[in-house]
């Protein structure tokens, strides 16, 4: 249960080792660099901003080119792949891929221009099928569409609107013009739409039919076709054909591409991995021939580092503890309740001030988890399946791991308290028993009957037991704020902010418990006494807060009413303690719904298919409530340590500790020790 | 005609797990509809993040579940399903308000439920590190759900006492 104490540290070496010494600290993630803002007449700072995107920019291809062909190649991904973790390849392999680096940024380049010209002729076909379209009404012409005139005559060829029959036209014409006579109306084609036309007239009366024409709603074709449209058909057909050849073609290239999915996935880390130590030169300072760079690493991997980096590289190397506000901070907790620390961080890390809550935290985060979902079943379920995953998947991602350890926790606590709730899988063996045996289940302690009492029966016990446990958890996070106080030599802040509100609340409950009124709820009343030192606890706790919690402010006015204000906090404590009711509500929810689901299954009789449905209801029903439960399990948890627990005493704000570290998403590079 | 007189109850009490599943999950289903409108538009810009936002559509649904267990509750304990029961009159009434805190601090807390894993689908999509006090955000509405729920289920249990 602490930080880990920090050092800053401080690397001056020869310029010709810095590419080696980047690569050791890169490689040990042990530092985080800080920038060095030394700029003076000796030292300076390199530009590698364009080296840096260059980097970026090959990756970004490579990245380009391995989602063309996961777009094409379905690549058989398992349910479990996320946890399979990254590949990990030794050193030769490393550097034999390297080697090969720009065969394949070539090769990632030829995918995208396949890609790009299978695009190019998507393109095509779409524009070619337009014009197939465009072109179908007119496939009874047979001449182009282009053509306008002979020696005598005039032709027009275009559309009119709507279904229009040759009589129609004729009639429609001779109102408009009844001076022109020779005019031949030939449909082309006809539908709902429009009404191709062929129209042939003298060539001498052309302006006059063109005007008539136009009247009545006559329009030249958009898209006209030199050639027969006949042959333009064919023609486009054979485009569309061609363009669709050179889509295989192209996509069996890709296809073929696939084979070096893994070493472009590899340039892409490769060159990421490149980029980013480019940019920690960024942050370091050199003169002509040395270079400084600062950082700040953790105590116990300094002296490790140093002695490495002095007898390899004979570099100076300066240690200092680390005091100033923005060291950032590294977490350090037991195997057990380190999983939490994923929990905390999705709050806030521990500012280095602060003690780090996780190992108490972690304590009752496994407890409230548990009793939320409390059901043996569901709990052995759980914890198998986390502890599979654990050993079958051994190069699982640091913060997955962390997850799914946290959860084989919560699953033992969940069978804990299940056993001591008599809940598996709900009243699964004495609905068993009862629906296909006709016998009352054996009283198996534990999964049949309670170990300690059943909360279904009970509920105000469980109530009680929830409060208990919140006041508690409440009290320990008050324990805790104590501890940050003492670290910090506020001695006062210990009477003031923690002492006065145990005698307050403490006090409180114990005269509220030898009440009658609240003897009925909790099913047992304190002797008169307590009521006598309750009332005198709460009243020497809530005349220290009204004096007290205002202590900041230098006018008395102010101070008083800041005092009450803080006293008026003592309603937040009455909510708090409340908010655990939910350990009840959410237990007995997953209990019943549970009960549900077994009684729905016994309902359909003892036949085969009564059995089978069983089966089958029992299988899906409780998949179902673990599904649901375990997340509001989750979700409930969290807020009490959150809003509750953490509301108490943890201010947060402190910097994760982000070494300089390998940053791949494929790959990791076994060490040669 | 006695009978029917002391198994009065009955309607009532039915009617109180009626009220307790229907409007709990016309909530849940409110509340699961508008989040799963907003997951589905983050899914289309990143399939990868379908186990995040799919915990978040799933958070209003547990109202809908907290109203079927207290019907079901009310259900075994009247008789309707399982070993049949007599319910007087007094008691179907007294079931049938046990029901009613469910019925609408589920309904409305479910609805709101759903506008708050909406605001924190956003969140996750932007950014996806937030998902822990993302999280925090639509369960502290749900609260009020859990309290309505251990009321109808202590009311339901002392009344299945009496």
């Amino acid at each position: 249960m602490a930080l880990q104490k920090m050092q800053r540290i401080n690397i001056y070496a020869l310029l010709k080792y810095c590419k080696d010494i980047l690569e050791t600290l890169q490689r040990r993630s042990v530092i985080q660099i800080e920038n060095v803002n030394i700029e003076d007449s000796v030292f300076f700072k390199e530009d590698t901003g364009s080296l840096q995107s260059s980097y970026r920019r090959s990756a970004d291809i490579a990245k380009k080119a391995s989602d063309i062909i996961n777009e094409y190649v379905k690549s058989k991904k398992s349910l479990f792949s996320t946890f399979k973790g990254r590949k990990s390849i030794t050193t030769d392999e490393y550097n034999e891929l390297v080697e090969s680096s720009s065969e394949i940024l070539k090769i990632a380049y030829d995918i995208i221009n396949f890609k790009n010209n299978i695009n190019q002729n998507e393109t095509e076909i779409v524009k070619y099928e337009a014009q197939l379209e465009a072109i179908k009404p007119w496939l009874n012409l047979d001449i182009p569409m282009t053509f306008t005139k002979t020696a005598t005559t005039r032709a027009f060829i275009g559309v009119f609107e709507g279904e229009r029959s040759e009589g129609d036209l004729l009639k429609a014409l001779a109102e408009v013009c009844p001076d022109v006579d020779g005019i031949d109306i030939e449909i082309i084609s006809s539908n709902e739409n429009q009404t191709c036309v062929f129209i042939l007239c003298k060539l001498s009366d052309e302006q006059t039919v063109y005007d008539s024409l136009r009247q009545i709603g006559f329009s030249l074709p958009q898209y006209q076709s030199k050639v027969i449209p006949k042959q333009r058909e064919k023609e486009i057909i054979k485009h569309i054909n061609n363009r669709k050849g050179r889509i295989l073609e192209n996509t069996n290239n890709i296809i073929e591409a696939s084979k070096y999915l893994e070493k472009l996935n590899f340039l892409e880390d490769y060159f990421i991995m490149k980029a980013e130590r480019y940019q920690v030169i960024d942050n370091i300072s050199t003169s002509n021939n040395t270079f400084i760079l600062s950082g700040y690493i953790a105590k116990d991997d300094a002296a490790d580092l140093k002695k490495y980096l002095e007898e390899h590289y004979w570099a100076e190397v300066e240690l200092e503890d680390a005091l100033d506000a923005d060291t950032p901070v590294k977490l350090k907790n037991s195997k057990f309740t380190e999983p939490v620390e994923s929990v905390l961080a999705t709050y806030s890390y521990p500012d280095h001030k602060e003690a780090d809550p996780t190992s108490i935290m972690a304590i009752f985060y496994y407890i409230f988890f548990g009793m939320m979902f409390s059901d043996a079943g569901y709990g052995i379920v759980m914890s198998i399946a986390c502890a599979i995953l654990l050993l079958k998947f051994k190069k699982m991602e640091k913060g997955l791991k962390k997850s799914i350890k946290m959860f084989f926790w919560c699953g033992v606590s969940t069978t804990f308290w299940g056993l001591m709730f008599g809940s598996f899988f709900g009243d699964a063996i004495s609905v068993i028993c009862k629906t296909y045996f006709n016998v009352e289940a054996p009283s198996i302690p534990g999964v049949v009957t309670p170990i300690w009492f059943n909360p279904v029966n009970d509920p105000m016990r469980m109530l009680m037991f929830a409060f208990l446990l919140g006041i508690i958890h409440l009290f320990v996070g008050l324990g805790i704020q104590a501890y940050n106080d003492i670290k910090n030599k506020e001695y006062l802040g210990v009477l003031y902010d923690v002492i006065s509100w145990y005698l307050l609340v403490g006090g409180a409950i114990l005269a509220l418990l030898s009440m009658d009124m609240m003897g009925n709820i909790a099913g047992f009343v304190l002797p008169p006494v307590c009521m006598k030192i309750g009332g005198y606890m709460a009243i020497a706790g809530a005349v220290i807060i009204l004096l007290f919690s205002g202590r900041d402010s230098k006018n008395p006015v102010k101070r008083f009413l800041k005092g009450a204000y803080g006293l008026y906090g003592a309603t937040g404590y009455l909510s708090d303690i409340l908010s655990y009711s939910r350990l009840l509500a959410l237990g007995l929810a997953t209990g019943v719904i549970a009960q549900v689901f077994n009684q729905i299954g016994s309902m359909f009789g003892t036949s085969v298919i009564g059995v089978i449905l069983f089966i089958i209801v029992f299988v899906v029903g409780h998949a179902l409530n673990i599904g649901i439960n375990a997340l509001g399990a989750y979700v409930h948890t969290n807020r009490l340590q959150f809003v509750e627990f953490f509301g108490k005493f943890y201010k947060g704000g402190g910097k994760e500790f982000k070494p300089f570290k390998i940053n791949t998403k494929y790959f990791t590079v076994k060490e040669e020790i | 005609m006695s009978e029917i007189m002391n198994n009065s109850g009955v309607f009532f009490a039915l009617l109180g797990a009626a009220f307790a599943t229907f409007f709990a999950g016309i909530g849940s289903a409110i509340g699961v509809g508008k989040a799963g409108v907003a997951a589905a538009g983050v899914l289309s810009e990143d399939p990868s993040k379908f186990g995040k936002v799919l915990i978040f559509q799933l958070l209003p649904a547990t109202q809908g579940i907290y109203g079927l267990l207290i019907a079901f509750l009310v259900l075994s304990y009247t008789g309707i399903i399982g070993d049949p029961a007599t319910v007087s009159m007094e008691q179907g009434l007294l079931y049938f308000a046990a029901c009613l805190p469910i019925a609408f601090a589920g309904l409305m807390s479910a609805i709101h439920q759903g506008k708050c894993s909406v605001a924190a689908i956003g969140t996750v999509s932007k950014k996806p590190d937030q998902m822990g006090k993302a999280l925090i955000l639509p369960a502290m509405v749900e609260t009020y759900a859990i309290l309505a729920l251990l009321v109808s289920i202590l009311s339901v249990f002392g009344i299945a006492k009496m």
